[in-house]
């Protein structure tokens, strides 16, 4: 049976599209409005809402809560104090990531952690005889993302605590009189935050940051103005940019946290004394520098794009549309490189940009690249220049 | 020996903010400081993105605008705190996407907002609104005329075959069809042979919107009037003509011509509207070394035996140059900025027939809410795009009946955006700025004159918004009337044409802005055009800008 979440009464009344997508097992509106595009420049230029809630959720606390996390998280949790979050990611023990996620510090034993997919047996098997439970909380919170520019001072009208939120700072605080937690948090690559609401309470918050933000610009958005904000932000995204090494079949369909342009998780690792899972793995990966890619971004030259277009007899398309799929990157011979996973024509950036894996000698911002797309039932191989992420990157996001 | 001192900083440390922030330099002292590569005169958006070109091939280039703000008539203005206005110029569709590139635009704030709706009310109250739906603008098409739902698809296709066909041409320097030069017949060639390739039907519809009337055109394909009447709008915006006027298909297919994304036809508002956009062409330019200077009105170009070697302020301040621009419209170009005596006489005399004849105005709103219309009660998302009030062809071409003999439209054409329904940074929360292009408003006024009717012209057009939006009257806070003597008298642009000049045959390509002299360069040695009176003409597109630029540097590299 199809679920909803806690802000289905509202997001329904306002999904104008009847356009529904499938976010584990609950309704999560593709877009609206008729237009995605518009619901993205509400993130690039006011404030978006969106519905994070099915993201899966496990509480994790215990007096060997740090303990169990340092050793199964590739980020050291020590250096993230309780009322902060940070982005981080866990692997196997060959140094293969089995996918990433949020995890927000509420106390010195109590941790709560998002994941894109199921992974409580995975966890609880690595308990051992440390003192920590692993909860499941997925439905009892409901999240809302309040994304863009004028995010901070919407959610600063209804609560002073969020003005001074660093980036990955996280606090308890009231919104309509509802205690939730806030933290800085989000996937646009802009300013932004997540209000974490007690399920029950969820409609009294939604109201709240509605009413707050009338008359300015601020629109619920969809999952298809989501995914345009990711990748132009570079956020990656399981089962498209990469895979659980969990369930893929061979290593080709694993990667590793270097490989996924993750390598600045591991800038300290000589200094951290953990033996987290993997650790050796990616020690000897980054001594043997045995990376086999690196995940970066890819902008398409503009001229070629229009040249060979315009030589099939066609108006160069620029459409904003996320495409999750492959495409082949090449070098000047054609010998192939790697490739490519997600792929739009960005607005902000007015070029078509992607997120691509390429060899680590080719992985230098401004190495030349050959993208390869269809044009008129035959694929044409168009210039491109390897990019540093996040491709869009505004000040404003970690100010 | 001129010695440099106190040399102005081509480049801000910080880019403040707000707009007009062009600090007015040092007071250049010596010659040295005075003496540039090449002096543009005029920082509207064609002054700039020319200097940005000169600028990035390594040019010494200042610019030199008379006014305290770069931009020309394209500037926002906060007349009413929170409430920013663009005073003129109010949307971005046909700026060139190489422009936005090679100037790197988006590392200095570029940001064009997609307008996702078209909202065309009716005189009985009903309505036709576009949106991003393709879907659903048929079924809304089909609501007013079945057959006009595929006619649509027929139309957009059509069309767009011919804008695929000509817009290379707004891209190009028109080949000179008087030289005998054989770089010049080759390019002629070329061009002669690309038209050979089309099909018959795309010349053939390109022909017959280059010299027919919208109506002609519109007519084969649509029967619903409201569908008719906001298409043909784009046929007389900024030009005197009315749909049913043979002119006003190239006035159509120009606007067709502009994109949004690589969409023909699609409308941007660009992020603080386009006073927003040239404070970000400013910042390129700067950030390429032009150096700009506000509160610098040109007196004179001067001259040393047939070349331009400097201008000349109004206070005395001299600038040397070996290459000065003017961005300035043909008139001031030809007829003021140089002495006439130093020009062929048939270049005068062509400067002087050159028709100007302004016909557009600007009302602008703040209001204290957003209107309501009475079909689409407590809605508003049909504002996040054009309100076009021309809901037929017959009304336009009856608006088009009093500009035609000298008064100002009764009924007039309303091309209205509620540009904070786009961009929240507009107006206050809750507030809203409306901007109503106006037309017909004819520069020459018969038995009257424009700073008597001004108030005239912004209570009709107000009475236009409260008969389609009852009790707009009561949301107004403030309203700023700019008619074309104020566009004239404020932006410089001779009897307020909006772009530098008629969109009229005898006026474009090989002859804009005179037979022979469409390559940007003047009879003076050194001195060269490079504004909307230039070929391919106005609309905040830059491209004379870039092509004069081109054209500079290929003469400075034959020296």
């Amino acid at each position: 049976m199809i679920r909803t979440t806690p802000f289905h009464e509202r997001t329904s009344a306002l999904n104008e599209t009847g356009l529904w997508e499938h976010w584990s097992n609950h309704l999560a509106a593709v877009r609206y409005s008729p237009s995605e595009k518009f619901e993205y420049f509400a993130v690039r230029n006011s404030a978006g809402l969106f519905d994070s809630s099915p993201l899966y959720k496990y509480r994790i606390a215990g007096p060997d809560a740090e303990r169990f996390l340092g050793g199964v998280l590739v980020r050291d949790i020590r250096a993230c104090r309780p009322g902060h979050a940070q982005y981080t990611a866990w692997c196997d023990d060959r140094g293969f990531v089995v996918e990433d996620g949020v995890v927000l510090r509420l106390g010195r034993e109590e941790f709560l952690l998002t994941a894109a997919e199921p992974n409580l047996d995975y966890f609880e098997r690595l308990i051992g005889r440390l003192d920590v439970g692993i909860e499941e909380v997925t439905d009892r919170w409901a999240v809302l993302a309040v994304q863009g520019p004028r995010a901070r001072a919407l959610l600063g009208a209804l609560t002073s605590d969020v003005e001074a939120l660093p980036y990955f700072g996280l606090t308890s605080t009231r919104i309509g009189k509802v205690p939730v937690m806030v933290s800085r948090t989000g996937y646009t690559g802009d300013l932004g935050y997540e209000i974490w609401v007690p399920a029950a309470d969820a409609l009294k918050v939604w109201d709240a940051v509605w009413q707050a933000s009338r008359g300015q610009g601020v629109l619920p958005i969809g999952m298809t103005a989501l995914y345009m904000a990711r990748i132009e932000a570079g956020l990656v995204l399981l089962d498209v940019d990469f895979h659980s090494s969990r369930f893929a079949w061979t290593d080709a369909d694993r990667t590793t946290p270097t490989e996924l342009g993750l390598g600045w998780m591991l800038r300290n690792l000589d200094a951290d004394d953990r033996e987290f899972i993997g650790r050796d793995a990616i020690a000897r990966e980054l001594r043997d520098g045995t990376s086999r890619w690196r995940l970066g971004g890819l902008i398409v030259d503009w001229r070629d794009y229009d040249r060979i277009y315009d030589a099939a007899g066609l108006v160069p398309p620029k459409d904003h549309t996320p495409i999750h799929d492959e495409y082949y990157v090449y070098d000047d011979e054609l010998n192939q490189l790697g490739y490519a996973t997600s792929q739009m024509y960005s607005p902000m950036l007015q070029r078509h940009i992607a997120l691509a894996r390429v060899p680590l000698d080719r992985s230098t911002p401004g190495s030349r690249v050959k993208l390869e797309l269809a044009v008129s039932h035959r694929y044409e191989y168009f210039d491109a220049e390897v990019a540093r992420l996040p491709l869009f990157n505004p000040a404003r996001r970690t100010a | 020996m001129p010695k440099t001192t106190a040399k102005a900083p081509a480049k801000p440390a910080k880019a403040p903010a707000k707009p007009a922030r062009q600090a007015r330099s040092a007071k250049a002292t010596t010659k040295a400081d005075r003496t540039y590569d090449a002096i543009v005169i005029g920082g509207g958006h064609n002054g700039l993105t020319n200097a940005a070109y000169l600028a990035k091939a390594g040019k010494k280039v200042l610019v030199l605008e008379r006014r305290h703000i770069v931009g020309g008539a394209a500037i926002t203005e906060e007349l009413r705190p929170g409430f920013w206005f663009t005073t003129f110029s109010y949307a971005l569709s046909l700026l060139r996407p190489d422009i936005i590139h090679e100037l790197e635009l988006t590392k200095h704030g570029f940001m064009p907002i997609l307008m996702p709706s078209t909202f065309c009310p009716m005189e009985d109250g009903n309505y036709l609104l576009l949106t991003q739906d393709h879907g659903e603008n048929l079924k809304e098409i089909a609501r007013h005329s079945p057959r006009d739902a595929d006619a649509y698809e027929a139309f957009n296709h059509d069309v767009g075959k011919v804008c695929q066909a000509i817009k290379p041409l707004l891209d190009m320097v028109p080949p000179d069809i008087f030289s005998d030069d054989p770089e010049e017949l080759i390019a002629l060639a070329a061009l002669g042979s690309r038209f050979k390739k089309l099909e018959k039907k795309v010349l053939h519809d390109a022909v017959r919107l280059l010299t027919g009337s919208a109506a002609d055109f519109l007519d084969d394909y649509f029967e619903s009037d409201v569908l008719k009447g906001y298409m043909a709008s784009s046929s007389i915006i900024g030009t005197k003509v009315g749909p049913y006027s043979q002119g006003s298909g190239l006035v159509l297919l120009y606007h067709l011509l502009g994109e949004h994304d690589g969409e023909f036809g699609a409308w941007a508002f660009h992020k603080r509207g386009n006073g927003g956009f040239t404070q970000v062409l400013a910042r390129a330019a700067e950030s390429f070394g032009v150096e700009i200077r506000l509160e610098s009105p040109v007196e004179n170009v001067i001259t040393s035996n047939g070349r331009a070697t400097g201008v000349a302020l109004a206070d005395g301040t001299e600038f040397l140059a070996p290459v000065v621009v003017s961005a300035l419209d043909p008139r001031r170009t030809f007829l003021e900025l140089v002495e006439p005596r130093e020009l062929p006489t048939d270049l005068v005399d062509t400067i002087e027939r050159f028709r100007f004849q302004g016909t557009s105005a600007k009302v602008n709103f703040a209001l204290d809410g957003y209107p309501e219309y009475p079909a689409l009660p407590g809605r508003t998302d049909q504002y996040r795009g054009f309100t076009n009030i021309g809901p037929s062809m017959e009304y336009l071409e009856r608006a088009f009946d009093d500009g035609k003999y000298g008064w100002y439209s009764k009924r007039p054409y309303l091309d209205c955006a509620i540009q904070s329904a786009v961009d929240p940074d507009m107006a206050p929360p809750g507030k809203a700025v409306l901007s109503s292009f106006v037309q017909y408003a004819p520069y020459h006024l018969r038995e009257s004159d424009w700073d008597t009717e001004k108030e005239n012209l912004g209570d009709t057009v107000q009475a236009v918004l409260e008969s389609f939006f009852p009790g707009f009257g009561d949301l107004v806070l403030q309203r700023e009337v700019r008619t074309p003597l104020d566009i004239e008298r404020t932006v410089g642009l001779s009897e307020g044409n909006i772009f530098a000049g008629e969109f009229l045959a005898p006026q474009m390509f090989f002859f804009r802005p005179a037979p022979g002299w469409s390559q940007y360069r003047t009879p003076i040695d050194g001195y060269y055009q490079c504004g909307s009176g230039t070929h391919p003409g106005g609309c905040v597109m830059g491209a004379p800008g870039k092509l004069a630029a081109g054209q500079i540097l290929k003469d400075l590299r034959k020296n």
